[in-house]
């Protein structure tokens, strides 16, 4: 067993970047951002966030963290959850970001960019890179994602609403 | 501004959590019935975020008391004069427009209330609203988008939506009894400019119908808890 905790903090995050999120699962789940922190003691918790409060996602989240945790050897780290800070859009990781366009799922803008546009920016194509794109639905196929088109290519596309 | 409460935090936990719980579950009632596709996974969307909410609060409410039950227990096995949603929240779907006009009534209510207890000194509150926050607005945004659509639509959508206010309307008054007071003023700018946009102006004043918050329900909360509660009942502690 592990008892230094940076480096079991360390191994955690490299397990779980191999665990996919399973309903977008070109991601990780260390690049969904909900692997919050390790909590050093006896025995030693991991924390995760849920994306949002009634994901449906969250119950195999847990079981998938559980397992991996369990086949890495790691049974004494125990799973919590916890809602504060809630999580957002930010924690996305660059990699993660890539990932989802790569996908053909627009990616979340950046605090920084949303100050800059407001509610009003445009999606990007995640096909042809045009903004010249439309909501169809600000809900999508999962609680995290609004349907959009794009009116260049035709194509529609799932966009990250940013939260 | 930290607010004092009145109502025990447990009570206050289990009117939070049961709102979202019926209003979900009103909510779901559209799965498959929808006017659109896009129309039938917004509704259901939000039903879901409204579930994830009730969850929160009704565990909540079950570790403040201490009795040992947790959301399941308190959704599945309590009776209607046990339940502290307002009126509005149960109240049967009637077509898109009364859906939509509740949902805006109700997410603008839920948005300044959890505003307020995002502020307040009892942390767990504060985490379940802080997140709850950013879906609520989200939903408020939603139902004033097509209220909006329908206000400034065809001349059947203009009626179906002041028929939707009329019968909302009376239940408003609830939402603002005993320390939620202070809302009102804020929630009527809100509304008001709303409805204004799409053409639409609130009835004129009613006599408010109250009960929820004291556990005393319209017929149709039984019906809901008929069907929701149907399977622990009979089969109790089932599992999936």
């Amino acid at each position: 067993m592990v008892t230094d905790s940076p480096t079991l903090s360390a191994r955690i995050l490299a397990l779980l970047a191999t665990v996919p999120d399973p309903e977008i699962p070109v991601i990780s789940l260390t690049d969904l951002g909900i692997i919050r922190e390790l909590r050093a003691g006896n025995p030693p918790e991991l924390v995760i966030t849920p994306t949002y409060s009634g994901c449906p996602a969250s119950i195999a989240i847990q079981t998938s963290i559980r397992q991996a945790l369990d086949s890495a050897g790691l049974t004494e780290v125990q799973i919590k959850t916890e809602l504060s800070p809630a999580w957002t859009t930010d924690w996305i990781s660059q990699a993660g970001r890539e990932k989802l366009l790569a996908y053909g799922i627009a990616p979340p803008e950046t605090a920084q960019d949303r100050l800059k546009f407001k509610d009003t920016a445009p999606a990007i194509c995640p096909q042809c890179g045009s903004a010249n794109t439309q909501e169809i639905s600000r809900f999508g196929s999962t609680p995290c994602k609004a349907l959009w088109r794009c009116l260049d290519c035709a194509e529609p596309f799932d966009r990250f609403k940013c939260i | 501004m930290s607010q004092t409460l009145t109502l025990s935090p447990f009570e206050l936990a289990l009117r939070l959590g049961d709102d979202a719980l019926t209003l979900s579950h009103r909510l779901c009632e559209w799965c498959g019935h929808a006017p659109t596709l896009e129309v039938d996974l917004a509704l259901s969307n939000i039903g879901l975020d409204l579930l994830g909410q009730a969850q929160f609060f009704l565990n909540y409410a079950g570790e403040l008391e201490g009795a040992g039950r947790d959301a399941d227990a308190l959704a599945y096995h309590r009776d209607e004069y046990e339940f502290k949603n307002c009126l509005l929240a149960e109240q049967p779907n009637g077509d898109f427009a009364r859906t939509i006009v509740r949902q805006l009534f109700f997410s603008t209510w839920q948005t300044l209330r959890f505003q307020e207890l995002a502020q307040s000194s009892d942390k767990n509150f504060t985490a379940i609203a802080a997140k709850a926050l950013k879906e609520v607005t989200y939903h408020a945004n939603f139902a004033a988008e097509w209220v909006l659509r329908l206000g400034d639509g065809t001349k059947e959508s203009k009626r179906r939506v002041v028929d939707g206010i009329s019968w909302s309307w009376r239940y408003v008054d609830e939402l603002f009894i005993g320390e939620d007071a202070a809302l009102r003023p804020a929630w009527e700018a809100i509304v008001r400019a709303k409805l204004a946009q799409a053409g639409l102006e609130p009835p004129a004043p009613v006599r408010g119908i109250t009960g929820g918050r004291e556990g005393r329900h319209s017929e149709h909360l039984g019906h809901l808890l008929a069907e929701m509660q149907y399977l622990q009942r009979s089969h109790p502690n089932a599992q999936w």
